[in-house]
């Protein structure tokens, strides 16, 4: 009883809380579930349950199609551009290095500012337009010489989307390259020097010590990057409106429920947005618990 | 290992003007390079916004994108106030009152979870994890649903319509909710730090749970304080797809108003660009002023406390 009394006040505390996450995350998304299992495709019928009609009929779609293709193309570009350029920061200025301060506000300053406000900036950078007619970055490359590094940027139909990683990649490597020095930062000196008195080189401190302990950082990063892409959604609108040539999911999405009136179609969208993003998230957080119960 | 007896010593063995020391000079200059060189990158879409907010009209020509300009107005900065204007009222009701709530409901979570538990708190803290990572795309329609319910409810109730659904205190609502995960998590890790000895004694004193947290946890709660109202304002600002499905064009934030502006082919780029930096001074300040809270912000959502 008195144990029972020393907890209850806290619970009642979080109580509001956890109804608040009960019905806005789990409710909702089991309501949005079961929406995505009927045929509710315009705004008035009530709609019935029909399954998983919607999720396999989705995969006709061409359009649904171009999207997931999409998504993998940004994800892939975007996920290994940012850490590989985040890493590549911190490994820079792992040792420290003069104006320190400097760079490192202005590689993160990017990420305090809105993918709509950028969007505009990177739209206009990265223009289409070829030669006499180019602005933006294909401008810059003509009166630089570089005249070969001109492309169509966004609008190519193959790799349009890796070009749509490169703001992504801008507005988000210094976060990743924040991580990394954190991770660089926590590596004990006495370790890196009980190393270098046992006889390695520099390079093998880096490849058997430094490296390891980083496997972590570099886990959540790429849990972070990777949900954050699959379900990117303000870059693209604001770089290229409502384009099929850079559709993605959640643009579809918003073109199913809002142009289309289709809730069902927007609901089982959604859903498949919501398992992929869970489907590496999920296995993440348990591991996470696991290893903060451990003593 | 045969490459033992080979090695060089570490490089700070010898003076400045070894070998060893001048090629970790040599070293220390390429990393430099590469660094100073990489700031030019990152800045490039700063100065093509400067640049081209103060252009006039005339300036706007595909030939001279990159130069300066040769007039400078302020004129486009005119416009882009005029039409953004609403918008950034809009988000100020938003983001003030939306972090404050947040910060209060994350620290009395936080303190629980790590300093008053019961048992499950800890399954029940990775349930509330996962609300950080869900695509807000899985819960967008049925929030929508739910949002034009509650109008209906509030209209019947008081007679005052659009309450909820198509107005700020539903974005609000929506915001603070799905802000509860990250700011518990910022709260929690920092709350972990506390000693539980001091804790302890406020209970042996008698001080019950409340009393605990109002003399014990909240005076020492100020930087955990800032870096939620920081991380929170930041993200309910610059936030797209809560507003766009949400709001009404009396209620468009900021970015909402922006992307209007901003996909209209009319309007000059001076006056777009113009209009995407004032959308930005807020949280430039806040990072400017507070960047050390904004990273510590950053760290928390790493799961890293």
């Amino acid at each position: 009883m008195t144990r029972v009394r020393r907890w209850l006040p806290g619970l009642l505390l979080v109580t509001p809380s956890i109804i608040a996450i009960a019905v806005f995350v789990y409710g909702m998304l089991g309501w949005n579930f079961r929406l995505a299992m009927t045929d509710r495709h315009d705004e008035i019928s009530e709609g019935s349950f029909v399954g998983l009609e919607n999720f396999v009929t989705l995969w006709d779609q061409k359009r649904w199609g171009i999207s997931v293709n999409h998504a993998v193309v940004f994800t892939v570009v975007f996920v290994f551009g940012a850490l590989a350029l985040g890493w590549l920061l911190a490994f820079l200025m792992e040792k420290g290095i003069k104006g320190e301060g400097t760079f490192r506000a202005v590689y993160l300053f990017p990420m305090a500012i809105s993918f709509v406000a950028t969007g505009v900036v990177w739209r206009w950078l990265m223009n289409s337009g070829q030669d006499e007619r180019a602005v933006g970055l294909n401008r810059l490359f003509d009166s630089l010489g570089l005249d070969f590094l001109q492309w169509e940027w966004f609008r190519n139909p193959d790799w349009g989307m890796a070009a749509m990683a490169i703001p992504a990649i801008w507005q988000m490597s210094g976060y990743v390259m924040a991580l990394f020095l954190a991770g660089f930062r926590g590596v004990p000196e006495d370790l890196r020097e009980a190393a270098r008195v046992d006889g390695c080189t520099e390079w093998q401190v880096y490849r058997h010590i430094v490296l390891p302990l980083l496997r972590p950082v570099t886990l959540s990063a790429l849990i972070i990057l990777g949900h954050i892409s699959l379900k990117v959604f303000d870059l693209i609108v604001a770089v290229s409106g409502k384009q099929i040539i850079t559709d993605v999911p959640a643009v579809f999405m918003w073109v199913a429920v809002f142009d289309s009136h289709d809730p069902a179609k927007g609901a089982t969208i959604a859903a498949y947005i919501v398992l992929a993003v869970s489907v590496f998230v999920i296995p993440y957080l348990v591991w996470t618990l696991r290893k903060e119960r451990r003593p | 290992m045969t490459a033992t007896e080979t090695r060089t010593p570490p490089a700070r063995a010898h003076g400045p003007g070894g070998r060893a020391g001048r090629r970790a000079g040599w070293a220390r200059g390429v990393r430099l390079a590469l660094l100073a060189a990489f700031l030019v990158i990152f800045l490039i879409p700063v100065y093509v916004l400067l640049v081209t907010s103060f252009k006039p009209l005339t300036e706007a020509d595909p030939s001279r994108a990159w130069a300066l300009p040769e007039v400078w107005t302020a004129q486009p900065w005119r416009v882009a106030w005029d039409k953004l204007a609403p918008g950034i009222w809009n988000s100020v009701l938003l983001a003030v009152p939306g972090a404050l709530i947040s910060a209060v409901l994350g620290s009395m979570n936080g303190y629980v979870l790590s300093k008053w538990r019961f048992p499950g708190a800890d399954v029940l803290f990775t349930l509330f994890l996962f609300g950080m990572f869900i695509p807000y795309q899985g819960v967008m329609i049925p929030l929508v649903q739910l949002l034009v319910k509650l109008n209906e409810i509030t209209q019947s109730v008081t007679g005052a319509s659009g309450v909820f659904y198509g107005a700020i205190p539903g974005l609000l609502l929506a915001h603070v909710v799905y802000g509860i995960p990250i700011c518990t998590l910022i709260f929690r890790n920092y709350y972990v730090t506390i000693p539980d000895e001091l804790i302890e004694a406020s209970r042996v004193d008698g001080a019950g749970m409340l009393r605990t947290y109002w003399s014990v946890v909240l005076p020492v709660s100020g930087p955990a304080f800032a870096v939620v109202i920081i991380w929170q304002f930041t993200s309910m600002w610059n936030d797209f797809l809560f507003a766009v499905f949400l709001t009404g064009p009396q209620s468009w934030p900021t970015t909402v108003m922006l992307n209007n502006i901003a996909g209209a082919q009319t309007v000059p780029y001076s006056q777009q660009m113009a209009a995407a930096l004032l959308a930005s001074i807020p949280t430039m300040i806040v990072y400017v002023l507070l960047g050390r809270f904004f990273m510590r912000g950053l760290m928390a959502g790493a799961l890293k406390g």
